[in-house]
């Protein structure tokens, strides 16, 4: 069983990515060694050393990835075999290494590790392998060797403060295009532009301007019917996703929530309300604010699963019959590995839906989509790897559906993403949903 | 014979209960102002509540899922561990070192439960050996390092039950055991037996993540 799994892994080897050859191109064994050892001895110390200096070799994190259980149990993609083969290697050699190391460190940290977290639950000591993994990608961002498409996204953050190059003309545009369709359904819908003093910033990750805009116009219905305070920024810091961060690219990430926080100041609203996206939710309430030194988010921050529950637990919004096909739930990483929303998206899904069919594993050890943590923004070269990578989601999905579920429900933008190459690749044959689209399709509007 | 046994029973004790006690707060400390230093983020999310509640999931067999789905590696480990704290603190041979030096003594096992513990702490060893050379996922991260320090833990048992027996050789077995029992305590603070130290830290902080912030189980 284990021969096909290194063959898969050695043609991923042979992937061309210019944003990494190219990268490597650039570098000497010398300047390597100076980068290295740069970035470790500013930006690492207690958690690093200890966190090397405690692992004992046990390999009980294995089991938790979903590369390592896709791959046939190949053991380069546990958990603790990529941590072997970057950052202890790093630290060993005290930053000697070559380029064709880091051309693999590259390869390993972007895209065969969605920093999902699940394994910190499987090792004894609760060492923080996604804190590893992020070590040796600001290595690789440092040095220049990143995937082209994530560095584009990247790019895109510094230059527009958004992911997916939205001008802010369009941004707008955008915004008045979904409210103009909505108002042929509802015709006194607004989307508030820029209104001061609202109770919410509703706020979105730019792939909804850009090929998701019918989510925008749910999420405009949801609210007017709910009749909920809310606006969105016409200027940049509308968009709170953050590609910058699994890129390694720290100081544009403290940039991006800095305007995503601001924004929110100069609207004076009370909270930050943000859409179905997993990554987002983690940059702004765990990762970004800490880089800007703020503990925990200077302005409350509540996840669309959260939001929803609180309309419907409030009978803000009314079902007027439930959905009917038997649906199962995508547990996101971000939002339940990093802020316990499961209960509440189960409140949701229950309220929603006749039939509810839990996959397995779920809640807290669900298995990772395989397309957070930037792998999907790795683009095209990596497809079918990162499909491939994630078989036993496939498995897990299937089982599922022999179950009887027809539909899976994923609040998350990489989820979804993910899901619907696994489900596309393995002929599974679901339907694929935000909770959004549901709410959307059955809850009571006005005639 | 008697110089050496004199003076791995004698001098040498203290070197080790120096290293091991001096090397572990050492390294505490350094860990702790390090962290002071360059990890503050560890004080500003360290919760003794959530850490608590972790650590406590984790060293209660079956606590966690990870120890559910491996229920013998389970059994194993939690016995392993618990035998090798438990034995040489309430060995009655231990103890009358003890009343002899010091004159203080203790609650101590019987020689025959001692006997079978010491069994369990070398077929766990064994367990362990195994375990490295015939699993994939953990063959690939064992280094030489791996061996010599499950070597360091096993020679204490090995030697303390060959002399007990007193089997050919157990004049010299004894010392080798006096010794190898020191060598273990030195190389704690030396080696990745750190986590014994670390454990609590480790498994804490990671609890007061999940549980303080992001209001899940890490378990």
């Amino acid at each position: 069983m284990a021969e096909p799994a290194i063959k898969r892994s050695d043609e991923s080897n042979k992937i061309v990515d210019e944003g990494i050859d190219k990268g490597i191109a650039r570098l000497t064994p010398k300047k390597i060694e100076q980068v290295i050892n740069k970035v470790l001895a500013a930006e690492t110390g207690a958690r690093l050393k200890t966190y090397v200096g405690t692992c004992v070799h046990c390999g009980l994190c294995s089991e938790a990835c979903h590369y390592y259980l896709s791959h046939d149990n190949d053991p380069k993609f546990s958990p603790a075999g990529k941590v072997k083969q970057t950052i202890w290697e790093i630290l060993k050699k005290k930053g000697k290494v070559d380029q064709k190391f880091i051309r693999d460190a590259s390869r390993i940290a972007y895209t065969e590790c969605n920093l999902c977290r699940r394994c910190a639950m499987y090792c004894p000591f609760g060492i923080d392998i996604a804190y590893l993994i992020s070590i040796v990608r600001r290595l690789c961002h440092m040095l220049g060797v990143t995937p082209l498409y994530q560095q584009d996204t990247a790019h895109s953050h510094s230059a527009t403060l958004n992911q997916m190059w939205v001008k802010e003309d369009e941004w707008t545009d955008s915004l008045f295009w979904q409210e103009e369709e909505a108002q042929d359904e509802i015709p006194d819908l607004r989307i508030p532009v820029e209104k001061e003093g609202a109770e919410i910033f509703y706020s979105v990750i730019a792939p909804e301007p850009k090929f998701r805009a019918q989510l925008i116009y749910q999420a405009a219905v949801i609210m007017n019917v709910a009749g909920v305070d809310f606006t969105m920024p016409a200027t940049p810091g509308w968009d709170n996703s953050d590609l910058c961060m699994f890129t390694g690219d720290y100081e544009v990430m403290g940039r991006l929530k800095k305007a995503h926080f601001e924004t929110a100041m100069r609207l004076k609203v009370k909270r930050i309300v943000m859409g179905e996206c997993g990554h987002a939710f983690r940059s702004v309430y765990d990762v970004g604010n800490r880089w800007l030194a703020w503990k925990m988010p200077p302005i409350p921050v509540t996840h669309a699963v959260e939001f929803y529950y609180e309309l419907l637990k409030e009978g803000r919004i009314k079902i007027a019959e439930k959905y009917d096909k038997p649906v199962t739930f995508q547990d996101p990483c971000n939002i339940v590995r990093g802020r316990g929303l499961h209960d509440k998206a189960r409140y949701v899904v229950d309220a929603l839906c006749e039939e509810f069919i839990e996959m397995h594993p779920n809640r807290e050890h669900n298995y990772c989509c395989c397309a957070g943590g930037g792998v999907i923004n790795a683009g095209p070269p990596y497809k079918m790897k990162r499909i491939e990578g994630n078989k036993i989601k496939a498995e897990q999905l299937f089982a599922a559906k022999t179950r009887g579920a027809k539909v899976v429900i994923a609040p998350c933008h990489n989820c979804h993403g993910g899901l619907e190459d696994i489900i596309h690749h393995f002929g599974l044959d679901m339907e694929l949903h935000f909770l959004g689209d549901i709410i959307y399709k059955i809850m009571e509007k006005p005639v | 014979m008697h110089d050496i046994y004199n003076f791995v029973s004698g001098p040498l004790v203290w070197v080790s209960f120096i290293i091991f006690f001096g090397g572990s707060l050492y390294r505490l400390i350094s860990m702790a102002v390090l962290a002071k230093k360059k990890d503050v983020i560890v004080y500003e999310y360290m919760s003794l509540k959530y850490g608590l509640r972790s650590i406590l999931h984790w060293i209660t067999p079956f606590g966690t899922v990870k120890w559910r789905k491996n229920p013998i590696l389970t059994i194993v480990t939690f016995t392993f561990h618990i035998c090798l704290i438990f034995i040489p603190i309430f060995l009655s041979a231990h103890i009358i070192l003890w009343k002899e030096s010091w004159d203080i003594s203790w609650w101590y096992i019987s020689d025959t439960t001692a006997d079978v513990l010491a069994v369990v702490v070398i077929a766990s060893c064994v367990f362990f050996l195994i375990r490295r050379i015939v699993l994939p996922e953990v063959k690939y991260l064992t280094s030489v390092s791996d061996y010599i320090i499950l070597a360091i833990v096993a020679a204490p048992f090995i030697t303390g039950f060959w002399t007990y027996h007193q089997w050919p050789g157990f004049k010299i077995m004894g010392i080798i055991h006096i010794l190898s029992g020191e060598i273990m305590l030195a190389a704690i603070p030396c080696t990745r037996l750190i986590h014994m130290v670390f454990f609590p830290f480790t498994r804490g902080y990671m609890g007061s993540e999940f549980g303080a912030v992001r209001h899940a189980k890490d378990w």
